[in-house]
C-alpha cells in the first residue's frame, strides 16, 4: 500500500500545493486523496462503527443539489456515509465523499465513455473491480477506494497504459501539468515489462492551433467527444481498433471550430498540446495572472501566464455563469497580439507626414493647444471595443468639461437608447439560457460573435431539443436551426400571426429572443426595437416576473460599460463637422465623413487602423497590462488585472485623459484608480460591484418613442472574420494563420 | 560485466525478432488514414446502383426511423459488394449520407471491421491470422512463405491483380491453427466467400495459392490429412465408447 499512497501524499504536500494555490482550475487537478487512517486495519474497523466521523470535504468544492428529496440514496465510501442523489455515478459519490478517483476518460461534462479503466474501484459484493464512473450508485453500495484490490486494478490499468506510451515527457509540452504524469507518480511502476517495439502512430495535422503527437494518446476519446457533444463539428473519430487504435479525421481535414483549442486542455496526455506554445516554455515556470478576455463581450474567464515580460499563453478559469471552463480560439491564441505592432512612444505626425517619437509633454501640449482652437461642438470622442470602464468615464469627463458630449463607444452606433439597461443587456443571463426551451436570434450570428454564448445555446439545443429560430443572413450553424427568413419583415409575419414559428414561441414556457448589436448600425433600430416590444406583449412567456427572453448579444467588451456611462453621441451628424477627434483605441470607425483638416488623437496600444488618420498617438496599455472593470453582455461587471508590465513609455487610458485634462486647464478630479472608481459609483453604481451581476431594474423593454417604419434591409453580417475583430486580433500572427487556413472563402 | 553481456544478449534476442517481417504498413487497408489516390478519393461522385437501392430502403426498414445509423454495416456490406469487393472513401461518405450521420462516425465503424477493405483487394485477399495461437504455430512464417512467393508486401496486390495478403484477428480455428482466410472474391462480389485454409504449413499455403491461380478451388478446412474437421489427428483418441455417467451420481434417480 505504502509507495503508491506516500507517492500521491508527496505530490499533494509538494507540486499540486503550489499549484493549487496559484490557480483554482488547476483544483481540478487529479491527485489521489489518500486517507492514512484507512490504511490501517484497526483504524478502518475503527472508523466503520464510529458514527461520527471526521468530516471529509467534497473534492473541488462538489456540491450535492437534491433535485427530489425523495431520490436520496445513501452509499458508504471507505465506509463514510454519504448522502447523494439518485442516478449519479459512483465516481461522483466518491467525490461527493471526498475521495478523489484518477481517471482519464471522465470528465464532468462530457458523456461517459468509460474506456480507459483507471477509475476502478473495489464494490462489495461486486466480483470484479468497477469502473467507477460508468456505475450507476446503488443504495447501500459500499464502495471501497483504498483497498489492495483496487490498487493493483488500476496499477494493472496504468502498466497497459504506459505500454505503448512513448515516456517522453521531457520533451512533452504536457509535462508537469500532465494527468498521466501525476497518476503514474501514484500508481505506475519505475520500469516496464513490455519489450516489444512501441507502436508508432502517424501525427495529424489539426490546423494551426492544435499540435498532435499521436503516440502519445491514450485513446480517452475526450478530444473526439468533445468536438461531436460541445464544439459541435464532427470531424474527429476513433479509428482502427486494438493496438491500431488511433485519433484521426481519416480524410485530410483541419478541425475548424472556433472551440478547437479546448482539446489542448481536456487532452489528459500531450498528445494534443498548443501549436503556438511548442517548447515556448514550461508551465512551473510561468507565472498565472487570473484576469477576464477583452476580445469579445462575453467576458470569459481566463488566466494570462507569462515568463518575464512575455505573456505566454491562455488558458481558461472555470466560471459556471459564464464560460464554464471553456473559451474561444480567439480568446486562447490572441496573445501574440499582445506583443506585435505596439505603440510604445507619444508620436506626432510632422509636416512630411511621419511620425515622430516626441516626449508626453510635448505630445500633451500640442493636443492642449489644438483643444483650444476648436469650438467645443466641433470635438468628437470615440471609445474603442476595448475600451474600460474607467478609461471611458475619464474621456467622458474630460470631453464634459471642455463643453462636448459629442461621444460614444464604438459599436453602438449613433442612435443608441441607453435609458434602460434591459434594452442592450443579455436579459435572460448566458447560464439561463439553458433554461430556454425555444430561440429566435434576430440578425445574430453568435457562432463568430460570441462563440461561448453560442456554446451555450448548442448546449441547450443538445440537451432538450429546443427549436432555434433564425432571422439573418445565411450562416453557418453547428446545431439545427430554422432559416425563417432574412429581414425584419420575417419579424413582423411572426408578430401578426403570419408565421409559423409564431405557434412555436406561443407554445414556448421559456422562449429567448437574442438580437445582435448589428440592429444598432441600422438606420430603425428603434423600429426593430418597438417590434420586440410589441413580440413581448404578445407572447406573455417572454417577460414574465421570473423570465426576461428579451435579450441583446453586445459586440464588444467596451460596450455595456459604455451605456451604463451614458456614452451616447449628441447628435447624429458628429464626424462630418468634427475639427477634433479623440479616438481612444478606436479603430473601426468609420473616419472619411472627417474633414480633411481635422485634428485626430489616436490613444491606443497598437498601430492598427486609427493611426492612419492620426496627428498624434497617445501609447496606452492592452488589458494583459492593466487594470480595469468590464461588463460584459448579460451585464455582469469583472475585472481585468496586470500580468506583465507595458512596453516603452506607454501608459493607461485613464491617466493619459487625466494628464491631458491638466495641461488642458480642466483637471480631472481624481488621481488614483479608486478616484476614477468613486466617480463611476455616481454613474453607474453597478460597475463597482465586481463579479457580481446586476440585473436591469426594469424587466422589459420601453417602447421606443418615434416608431419609425421598419426598412426593407436585410440584416447584415456583423463579424466578417472571427479571428480578426479588434487591434490585439489583427496583430496577432496566429489569429491571421487561422483566417487564411480555416475561415470559408 | 555480466549485466552487459546479458544487455547485449538481449539485444540479440530483439534484433531476431525484429527480423521478422516488421512489414510496412504502406497500404490503406491496414492504414486508419486516408490518402487520395486518382481512384479513391472524396470527389470521385458515388452512388448506390439502380439494383441496389430497393435493398437500401429494404435494409433501412429493419431499423426504426430514428435509429437510422444502426444499418451502418450492412449498408457498408453492400456498398463493397457494389464495388467490387472494396470500399472507396466517397462509398462511405454515400453510406453516411443515407444513414445520415457524420462520414466520420462511418469511418469509424469501417476501420474497426476488418473485413470492410478500404483499398483495392485482389481478386483473392488473404487473410493470414495472426494472433497468439496461430503465431506460436507458426502463421509469420506462413505470411512470409505468402509474400515471398507472391512478391508484394502486405496488403499490396500482385501485378495479375489475382492476390493481396492482409492480416486478420482470431477467426476462431485456433485448434487447427495456424490458418488463413481466402477472402474469394473471383464469383464477383455478390458471391463472394470466405473460405478458411487450416493446419497449413508454408509449403502447402504456396500449393493452395498456385491451386487458386489456376482456378481451382482447392479444398478448405484443414489441410492436415490426418484430420477430419477439428477432430484430433490420426482419429480420436477420447470418448471412444459410451460416455459413463458419473460415479457420483444415480442419474436414473433424477
Ligand atoms: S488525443 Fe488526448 S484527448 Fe484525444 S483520445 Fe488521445 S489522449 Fe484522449
Ligand atoms: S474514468 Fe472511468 S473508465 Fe475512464
Ligand atoms: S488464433 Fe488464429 S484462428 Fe484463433
Amino acid at each position: 500500500m505504502g509507495l503508491g499512497s506516500l507517492a500521491s501524499r508527496a505530490l499533494r504536500s509538494s507540486s499540486s500545493s503550489r499549484v493549487l494555490s496559484s490557480n483554482p482550475r488547476y483544483n481540478l487537478i487529479r491527485t489521489i486523496v489518500s486517507t492514512p487512517e484507512l490504511h490501517k486495519p484497526e483504524a478502518a474497523a475503527e472508523s466503520a462503527s464510529e458514527p461520527d466521523l471526521p468530516k471529509r470535504t467534497p473534492v473541488a468544492g462538489a456540491r450535492v443539489h437534491f433535485p427530489n428529496p425523495d431520490d436520496v440514496i445513501e452509499v458508504f465510501v471507505d465506509g463514510y456515509p454519504v448522502k447523494i442523489p439518485k442516478g449519479m455515478t459512483v465516481l461522483q459519490a466518491c467525490s461527493v465523499a471526498g475521495v478523489d478517483i484518477p481517471r482519464f476518460c471522465y470528465h464532468d461534462r462530457l458523456s461517459i465513455a468509460g474506456n480507459c479503466r483507471m477509475c476502478l474501484v473495489e464494490v462489495e459484493k461486486s466480483p470484479k473491480p468497477v469502473a467507477s464512473c460508468a456505475m450507476p450508485a446503488l443504495p447501500g453500495m459500499k464502495i471501497k477506494t483504498d483497498t489492495p484490490i483496487a490498487k493493483k486494478a488500476r496499477e494493472g490499468v496504468m502498466e497497459f497504459l504506459l505500454m505503448n506510451h512513448p515516456l517522453d515527457c521531457p520533451i512533452c509540452d504536457q509535462g508537469g501539468e500532465c494527468d498521466l504524469q501525476d497518476q503514474s507518480m501514484a500508481f505506475g511502476s519505475d520500469r516496464g515489462r513490455f519489450t516489444e517495439t512501441k507502436r508508432s502512430v502517424v501525427d495529424k495535422n489539426l490546423g494551426p492551433l492544435v499540435k498532435t503527437v499521436m503516440t502519445r494518446c491514450i485513446q480517452c476519446t475526450r478530444c473526439v467527444r468533445f468536438a461531436s457533444e460541445i464544439a459541435g463539428v464532427q470531424d474527429l473519430g476513433m479509428l482502427g481498433r486494438g493496438s491500431g487504435e488511433e485519433i484521426g479525421t481519416y480524410v485530410e481535414k483541419l478541425m475548424t471550430s472556433e472551440l478547437s483549442g479546448n482539446v489542448i486542455d481536456i487532452c489528459p496526455v500531450g498528445a494534443l498540446t498548443s501549436k503556438p506554445f511548442a517548447f515556448k516554455a514550461r508551465n512551473w515556470e510561468l507565472k498565472g495572472t487570473e484576469t477576464i478576455d477583452v476580445t469579445d463581450a462575453v467576458g470569459s474567464n481566463i488566466r494570462i501566464d507569462s515568463r518575464g515580460p512575455e505573456v505566454m499563453r491562455i488558458v481558461p478559469r472555470l466560471n459556471e455563469d459564464i464560460n464554464e471552463e471553456w473559451i474561444s480560439d480567439k480568446t486562447r491564441f490572441c496573445y501574440d497580439g499582445l506583443k506585435r505592432q505596439r505603440l510604445s512612444d507619444p508620436m506626432i505626425r510632422g509636416p512630411d507626414g511621419q511620425f515622430k517619437p516626441v516626449s508626453w509633454r510635448d505630445a500633451l501640449a500640442v493636443v492642449a493647444e489644438v483643444i483650444h482652437q476648436v469650438k467645443p461642438e466641433e470635438i468628437v470622442g470615440v471609445a474603442g471595443k476595448l475600451s474600460d470602464a474607467e478609461s471611458m468615464m475619464s474621456l467622458k469627463d474630460f470631453l464634459n468639461r471642455i463643453g462636448s458630449n459629442n461621444i460614444w463607444c464604438e459599436g453602438n452606433g449613433n442612435n443608441i437608447d441607453a435609458d434602460l439597461r434591459s434594452g442592450y443587456l443579455m436579459n435572460t443571463t448566458i447560464s439561463g439560457l439553458e433554461k430556454a426551451d425555444c430561440f429566435l436570434l434576430i440578425g445574430t450570428q453568435p457562432r463568430v460573435e460570441a462563440a461561448m454564448v453560442n456554446a451555450r445555446i448548442r448546449k441547450t439545443v443538445r440537451a432538450t431539443q429546443a427549436k432555434v429560430g433564425y432571422i439573418g443572413p445565411p450562416t453557418d450553424f453547428n446545431y439545427s436551426h430554422d432559416h425563417l427568413g432574412t429581414t425584419p419583415e420575417t419579424l413582423t409575419a411572426i408578430l401578426e400571426n403570419r408565421h409559423p414559428f409564431s405557434a412555436t414561441l406561443s407554445t414556448a414556457k421559456h422562449p429567448a429572443i437574442i438580437v445582435g448589436a448589428g440592429i444598432f448600425h441600422r438606420q430603425d433600430t428603434s423600429a426593430i426595437l418597438s417590434l420586440l416590444h410589441s413580440l413581448s406583449a404578445k407572447f406573455p412567456n417572454l417577460v414574465t416576473p421570473e423570465w426576461n427572453g428579451l435579450n441583446v448579444l453586445l459586440l464588444n467588451a467596451a460596450q455595456a460599460a459604455a451605456l451604463d456611462l451614458g456614452l451616447v453621441p449628441e447628435s447624429n451628424t458628429g464626424m462630418e463637422s468634427a475639427k477634433f477627434v479623440y479616438l481612444m483605441g478606436a479603430d473601426d470607425t468609420e473616419l472619411d465623413a472627417l474633414p480633411k483638416d481635422a485634428f485626430v488623437v489616436y490613444q491606443g496600444h497598437h498601430g492598427d487602423k486609427g493611426v492612419y488618420r492620426a496627428n498624434v498617438i497617445f501609447p496606452s496599455t492592452v488589458f494583459s497590462e492593466k487594470e480595469g472593470t468590464y461588463e460584459n453582455t448579460e451585464g455582469c461587471v469583472q475585472q481585468t488585472v496586470p500580468a506583465v508590465p507595458t512596453v516603452g513609455d506607454a501608459r493607461e487610458d485613464w491617466k493619459i485623459i487625466r494628464a491631458l485634462s491638466e495641461v488642458c486647464g480642466v483637471r480631472l478630479p481624481y488621481d488614483t484608480i479608486t478616484g476614477v472608481r468613486s466617480r463611476i459609483k455616481n454613474v453607474a453604481p453597478n460597475l463597482l460591484k465586481v463579479d457580481e451581476r446586476e440585473p436591469a431594474v426594469f424587466s422589459g423593454l420601453l417602447k421606443p418613442e418615434g416608431n419609425g417604419k421598419v426598412s426593407a434591409a436585410p440584416f447584415g453580417v456583423t463579424v466578417e472574420n472571427f479571428y480578426m475583430t479588434d487591434a490585439i486580433t489583427r496583430a496577432s500572427k496566429i489569429m491571421a494563420q487561422c483566417s487564411s487556413l480555416l475561415t470559408k472563402k | 560485466m555480466l549485466a552487459r553481456l546479458a544487455s547485449k544478449r538481449l539485444l540479440e534476442i530483439r534484433q531476431a525478432f525484429r527480423q521478422s517481417p516488421q512489414t510496412t504498413r504502406s497500404l490503406s487497408t491496414a492504414l486508419n488514414y486516408h490518402i487520395d489516390t486518382p481512384d479513391n478519393n472524396p470527389n470521385v461522385p458515388w452512388e448506390f446502383n439502380e439494383a441496389n437501392k430497393p435493398k437500401v430502403k429494404e435494409i433501412l426498414s429493419h431499423y426504426p426511423s430514428n435509429y437510422k445509423q444502426s444499418a451502418v454495416i450492412p449498408l457498408l456490406d453492400l456498398a463493397q459488394q457494389q464495388h467490387g469487393g472494396w470500399l472507396p472513401v466517397s462509398a462511405m461518405d454515400a453510406v453516411a449520407k443515407v444513414v445520415e450521420v457524420a462520414p466520420i462516425r462511418v469511418y469509424e465503424v469501417a476501420t474497426f471491421y476488418s473485413m470492410f477493405n478500404r483499398a483495392k483487394v485482389g481478386k483473392y485477399h488473404l487473410l493470414v491470422c495472426g494472433t497468439t495461437p496461430c503465431m506460436i504455430r507458426g502463421s509469420r512464417e506462413i505470411e512470409d512463405a505468402l509474400l515471398k512467393h507472391l512478391g508484394v508486401k502486405r496488403n499490396e496486390v500482385t501485378k495479375d491483380g489475382l492476390f493481396s495478403v492482409g492480416e486478420m484477428e482470431c477467426m476462431g480455428s485456433c485448434v487447427n491453427a495456424p490458418m488463413i482466410t481466402v477472402a474469394d472474391y473471383s464469383n464477383g462480389a455478390e458471391g463472394y466467400t470466405y473460405n478458411y485454409y487450416e493446419d497449413l504449413t508454408p509449403k502447402r499455403v504456396v500449393e493452395i495459392v498456385e491451386a487458386l491461380k489456376r482456378g481451382e478451388k482447392p479444398p478448405h478446412g484443414t489441410q492436415n490429412p490426418e484430420r477430419i474437421n477439428c477432430g484430433p489427428a490420426g482419429g480420436n483418441t477420447t470418448l471412444l465408447g459410451e460416455p459413463k455417467p458419473p460415479p457420483c451420481r444415480d442419474l436414473d434417480a433424477c
